[in-house]
């Protein structure tokens, strides 16, 4: 499922790639080096429009400062095994929502030894998925009518929301729930900073939120 | 299009792209290596990433950038809704709810393309 939903949407991005002038090549590396759906919209999207080289710099690394915190949270997970921690700089390089969120959820119940090798076959089907995706939105864009393109580029956060309703833990549930009232309001207030204070603002308020029912037993207190 | 001469063209911009991208990735390293993985702070970072995301998302579903803004908020959230009780009668299972609320989708801008709708 995880391949064929990134095959999905890069095919999305891979037809946007085509109209904003980029070349193929650039396109499938971009999947490959960027790999992450918002940065790569921002780089094609303002690279359409001739933005200066540093506005699309800036853009899109700001479309992608989730990976900061996803890679510190999940990372943890592979500390103690000596393999997998040598290759950590690669691991976070790979990383995905997908991958992360999937790796998070069944994780940490696998012998330690083992997520390493369930990260990297997740990361290798995602990145096979987005590749050929992009080459082929790249390819057929021309050959899909709007309403194909569009229910591919739906796809992908339907998929997520889907994904992160199967979270167990009380402090992500909130943190998912105040994220997803404040993100388009913050958004309204500032598109280039809203997303990163949308975060840490919500995130804040979930851990203190699950530290204060935790500390008082018998029910919400709040 | 943007003048991409000076940085040795469109591979150059692309190098410069994936730099300040792969930036947080490796600050997460960098920080995930001095703090208590079990800690407070590294549950807090856990939140701060859920909330970013689910920012993102609804972000995305409710005031979308590009051709999904070309679509009724109400078809966008229609499908939503289709896909949450599939979600609830197969028992949370996460693909028929992302299939349907995905089909509702397509039937529904198809319909509107060909003016049914």
């Amino acid at each position: 499922m995880p391949f064929f939903m990134v095959l999905a949407s890069m095919m999305g991005y891979g037809s946007l790639a085509r109209e904003s002038g980029l070349s193929l090549g650039v396109s499938v590396v971009s999947s490959a080096t960027v790999w992450g759906l918002p940065g790569q919209v921002a780089f094609a999207e303002l690279f359409a429009v001739g933005a200066p080289v540093l506005a699309i710099m800036l853009a899109s690394s700001m479309a992608n400062l989730r990976f900061l915190p996803m890679s510190m949270s999940m990372l943890p997970l592979f500390r103690t095994d000596q393999r997998a921690w040598r290759w950590r700089y690669i691991l976070v390089a790979l990383m995905s929502i997908n991958t992360w969120a999937l790796t998070l959820r069944h994780g940490p119940a696998m012998p330690q030894d083992q997520r390493f090798h369930y990260y990297m076959g997740l990361c290798i089907t995602c990145m096979t998925g987005g590749l050929i995706g992009t080459a082929l939105g790249y390819l057929l864009a021309v050959s899909f009518p709007f309403f194909v393109i569009v229910s591919l580029i739906y796809l992908n956060p339907v998929y997520f929301i889907f994904l992160f309703s199967g979270v167990r833990h009380r402090n992500c549930i909130l943190a998912l729930l105040i994220g997803a009232l404040l993100g388009p309001l913050f958004h309204l207030i500032s598109p280039d900073w809203g997303l990163p204070f949308c975060g840490i603002i919500a995130g804040s308020a979930a851990f203190w939120i699950d530290k204060r029912m935790k500390a008082s037993p018998g029910g919400p207190s709040l | 299009m943007t003048d991409v001469s000076f940085i040795g063209g469109l591979w150059g911009l692309l190098i410069l792209v994936s730099l300040s991208t792969y930036i947080w990735r490796a600050s997460g390293v960098v920080i995930a290596a001095r703090i208590n993985p079990d800690g407070a702070l590294s549950q807090w970072f856990n939140c701060v990433a859920y909330g970013m995301l689910a920012g993102l998302i609804s972000r995305i579903m409710l005031m979308p950038i590009g051709i999904l803004a070309e679509t009724p908020l109400a078809d966008r959230l229609a499908a939503l809704a289709a896909g949450f009780v599939l979600f609830w009668v197969f028992k949370r299972h996460m693909l028929p709810a992302t299939l349907g609320a995905t089909a509702v989708f397509l039937a529904l801008t198809t319909l509107r393309s060909f003016g049914y709708l």
